[in-house]
């Protein structure tokens, strides 16, 4: 693709939305490191594909209609599947996590390190 | 007749994603969506024995847009409970929400909106289907959750689908 001149707003616009994007992204992975357990850990990586996508496909459609001069939207169609998607992902972890809580019968469970990963 | 409006509405979607897919509005790729739209409903009829009903458009379209706040919302949330001080991030449990909502696709489409918002995920339904239980993260009041779940996301739920 030819380089186009990209104007100082929509550079700006687009920088502060990948910038909100990577570091939703890199709270969303820490809460993997500093939330206690696995029921808690599954809302940590939510961050990551709600808004944290969100705002670098909003970049990504803001700078690719500069470059291609009219409305480029098919970045819309990731959201959409990565949120049909990703909820059943967490569910099946959710519900797999609690079947195996009731399997332990409620014994004291020991420190699960990378678990959700 | 009552089964028109899902078939056109699947079909529709089944269009629009095939055009955005391939970014074009050429004669031949619209033919060639056509058909296949077409063939897919038809084809993937038996794998959906259940007809949705969804009516009242504008109720779903105001509902997208009361999520998507939420979702925002509840990213700036769930992002100072991960940052914040240990004791916060104790607080999470399960709780249990009574629900009306018996439509299936209602339901999953609940599902969906109650994981894909930061802070809460989905963990099953009572087999009777009187009562939900969801994974809250920061659960300090009962209450303001059964709120928002029940007045924000199943009374325009129940609206579309039933």
């Amino acid at each position: 693709m030819i380089p186009v001149d990209i104007p100082l707003w929509a550079d700006l616009l687009a920088s502060l939305l990948m910038i909100t994007g990577g570091a939703l992204t890199l709270i969303g992975s820490l809460g993997l490191l500093r939330l206690p357990d696995l029921f808690a850990r599954i809302h940590g990586p939510t961050l990551n594909n709600s808004l944290g996508l969100g705002s670098v496909l909003l970049a990504s459609i803001l700078i690719a209609s500069i470059q291609a001069d009219r409305l480029v939207f098919q970045e819309v169609l990731i959201t959409l599947f990565v949120v049909a998607t990703a909820p059943v992902t967490a569910m099946l972890l959710m519900r797999a996590g609690m079947y195996r809580r009731r399997a332990d019968g409620g014994k004291k469970k020991a420190p699960q390190p990378d678990e959700s990963t | 007749m009552k089964r028109w409006p899902s078939l056109t509405l699947f079909t529709v979607t089944l269009f629009a994603l095939w055009l955005l897919l391939n970014d074009t509005l050429a004669p031949g790729q619209l033919a060639l969506g056509l058909i296949l739209t077409i063939a897919i409903t038809l084809g993937t009829a038996v794998m959906r024995p259940l007809r949705a009903r969804p009516h009242h458009l504008l109720a779903a379209v105001r509902l997208f847009f009361v999520v998507l706040l939420d979702i925002a919302r509840s990213n700036i949330a769930v992002a100072g409970v991960i940052l914040g001080p240990a004791e916060r991030r104790t607080n999470s449990g399960f709780m249990k929400i009574p629900i009306d909502l018996r439509d299936p696709y209602g339901l999953a489409t609940l599902a969906c909106i109650i994981t894909a918002t930061p802070g809460t995920v989905w963990a099953g339904l009572s087999p009777d289907g009187a009562a939900l239980t969801i994974h809250v993260l920061d659960l300090q009041d009962e209450e303001a959750w059964v709120r928002t779940i029940k007045y924000r996301y199943e009374r325009p739920l129940m609206e579309i689908f039933e």
